[in-house]
């Protein structure tokens, strides 16, 4: 886990491609807030995937996991299927977060606009759904981590353990538990994604109560990184609102 | 040594452009590419071609299941067996198998399996592939990561199904029952011999191993893969304190006999290019989701398998590179005998029918390798008793040839 900065504790929760310690948007975070970024179970150094079975369990995982590290009260922030945990948390147990940010989280499903079955994406075919610029600076760089034999093995190993929870439609019930969510939300969405389109902005506002949806433009699935001073200012301001 | 007539059932009308035209032969192949008329006719060619090889004298007929796709037309293979059950006298009804894991819950295998061994008077191998990625994940929606753990669970219930005498409960993770009791029972005891069919996956060899399963190497690329595979297998055999009994494993292998070496390009190569490049048109992207393979697997592969490789080959290298076995009796004869015996392996399926082989190609060589090779391959393997071949009922206590009940005209 990478555990930074200082101020209110705020705990991001990754996504189905891998732990993002280092990115510089956590490092804005942390200027901020005591920034927790733990790679879930299965994913990079986590271990222990084996002993979760859904998405109830892997939530219950990380409420317990507050308790241990000893943060109370955080803001929790998560990304895609991170986001999808998030959801999930503020569902089960709406007395122990402070505020929540759901960056495109998966975990609703409209018939109309169905995500695409992105385990089947090859890299490229990823970022060009993914991302507002293919070809910009995001683009690049995980293309070349893809291209690393040793980084492909970890993709593939994250994509195996996030199949777990989403395989093959990655609508696993919180569509019934989501109404239980209290805590001010914060929807974030680039206006490019197309790995879940931005219908499930709306789709998850109407689900949360006086949730507030920012669509990020020049951005993708990945807006912390395509569009980073905007994503930080939006997700800075609602937190310290 | 034993042979087995082995069919996948293609579908042998796709377009020539196919691979070009489409993505792939499996999960999302048109469905509007079959025409039903047509496979009426191929169900029945197909029924004709192993009741044929029960005839000329093959020890036993397999089939297997697959789904959505054009590779193999037998989501049900059971289906296929239960009409040979009524059409073959001799043979061992074989099926490799049903994927355990798309079963709801898996005592239906349970219960399907020994209606087949009954049926047939004890008759019939029992085979358990976990399935391809195509079929379970793809096609059926199974978790990837969980596949295994359910195949095995699926696995530990059917076999306590078939062998504990009174009604049991069963508390999985995957499937829950009050009342495990199937009926009927299946007619081999303590159940029908178990055959597991595998592609080289590290984990199975030393489960089927410890299991005393039969372990049957299906691949469409003939000895050289399967050399380093069989070694594998045979190493954790010795490795786990089992013998080096032959019958223990099985191989499949494309065979192609001609009148003579010269003659088998003309009339096999349209049938192996329609099999190696339409029926294994299968994307990377389909052939393996993410968990699909284990992590030890993945490691052990040292680079991924791709399809796609398949295209740029043709007739000569099929056979140079061993993927088919083709040519004059004499040919084939020898080049069986050495793999066979290189592989250690009791049991020989053969895929005598492959692409789009008519049924008279097919009947031919079905024909030439029941007489002309056969017969001096069978004392191989004499000195071993194989304990995975069905002990069916003696002939006095079986049923014979179906009744008929209108008179032929006089």
């Amino acid at each position: 886990m990478q555990r930074a900065g200082s101020g209110p504790p705020l705990v991001f929760l990754h996504g189905a491609g891998g732990p993002m310690i280092g990115a510089p948007f956590l490092d804005d975070l942390a200027r901020h807030f005591t920034v927790y970024a733990p790679a879930h179970p299965g994913f990079g150094p986590g271990q222990g995937v084996e002993h979760i079975d859904d998405v109830v369990d892997f939530a219950l995982y990380y409420l317990d996991f507050l308790d241990t590290i000893g943060v109370e009260k955080p803001h929790l922030v998560g990304h895609s299927f991170g986001g999808m945990l998030a959801a999930e948390m503020a569902a089960l147990a709406p007395g122990q977060l402070d505020r929540l940010v759901l960056i495109c989280p998966a975990g609703l499903w409209l018939d109309a606009v169905p995500i695409p079955d992105f385990f089947t994406f090859s890299p490229e075919q990823l970022v060009r759904t993914a991302l507002h610029d293919p070809n910009g600076p995001v683009g690049k760089m995980l293309l070349a981590q893809f291209r690393e034999p040793s980084r492909a093995l970890e993709s593939h190993r994250c994509l195996a353990s996030a199949g777990k929870f989403m395989w093959p439609i990655p609508d696993k019930g919180l569509k019934k538990r989501i109404h239980r969510v209290k805590a001010p939300t914060l929807v974030v969405w680039g206006a490019s994604d197309g790995l879940i389109p931005t219908a499930y902005a709306d789709a998850f506002q109407r689900a949360i109560p006086g949730s507030r949806v920012a669509i990020l433009n020049g951005a993708g699935h990945l807006p912390m990184l395509e569009q980073r001073e905007a994503f930080v200012d939006a997700v800075t301001r609602f937190l310290r609102r | 040594m034993k042979s087995h007539f082995f069919h996948l059932m293609p579908y042998q009308h796709l377009p020539a452009d196919f691979a070009r035209r489409y993505r792939s032969v499996w999960v999302d192949v048109p469905s509007q590419l079959y025409d039903p008329v047509k496979g009426h006719v191929l169900y029945n060619e197909y029924l004709d071609e192993l009741e044929h090889a029960d005839q000329a004298g093959f020890d036993g007929v397999c089939v297997n299941e697959h789904h959505s796709n054009a590779y193999g037309l037998m989501p049900s293979p059971n289906l296929m067996l239960a009409a040979l059950a009524r059409r073959t006298r001799r043979a061992a009804l074989i099926v490799l198998g049903n994927s355990l894991a798309l079963y709801n819950p898996p005592i239906r295998v349970a219960e399907e399996m020994a209606m087949l061994d009954v049926m047939s008077g004890g008759r019939f191998v029992a085979g358990f592939p976990v399935g391809s990625s195509m079929d379970t994940n793809f096609a059926y929606g199974q978790t990837p990561a969980t596949l295994r753990e359910k195949y095995r669970e699926a696995h530990d219930l059917v076999m306590r199904a078939w062998t504990t005498p009174e009604p049991f409960t069963f508390n999985g993770k995957y499937t829950q029952l009050r009342y495990v009791n199937v009926w009927p029972r299946p007619l081999q005891k303590p159940h029908p011999p178990v055959w597991i069919p595998g592609t080289g996956s590290v984990e199975t060899w030393e489960w089927v191993a410890r299991n005393d399963y039969s372990y049957s190497f299906l691949s469409y690329f003939g000895f050289k893969p399967a050399q380093h595979s069989m070694q594998g297998y045979w190493e954790t055999v010795e490795r786990v304190g089992k013998d080096r009994n032959p019958y223990r494993a099985g191989y499949l292998q494309l065979v192609a006999i001609s009148d003579s070496d010269a003659r088998a390009e003309a009339e096999y190569a349209e049938a192996a290019e329609y099999f190696y490049h339409r029926c294994l048109h299968v994307p990377d992207h389909f052939f393996a989701a993410p968990g699909y393979m284990t992590p030890k697997s993945m490691q052990a592969a040292k680079t991924p398998f791709s399809f796609e490789t398949l295209k740029k080959l043709s007739w000569k290298d099929f056979v140079d590179e061993g993927y088919i076995v083709a040519g004059s009796p004499a040919t084939v004869r020898d080049r069986l005998r050495a793999v066979v015996e290189e592989l250690h392996v009791g049991h020989l399926m053969l895929l005598l029918q492959f692409g789009n082989l008519s049924k008279e190609q097919t009947l031919r060589n079905t024909e030439l390798y029941a007489r002309e090779v056969m017969p001096s391959l069978r004392g191989l393997w004499s000195e071993w008793t194989d304990h995975w071949y069905p002990q069916p009922l003696r002939e006095s206590e079986r049923v014979g040839e179906p009744a008929r009940f209108v008179a032929a005209e006089a």
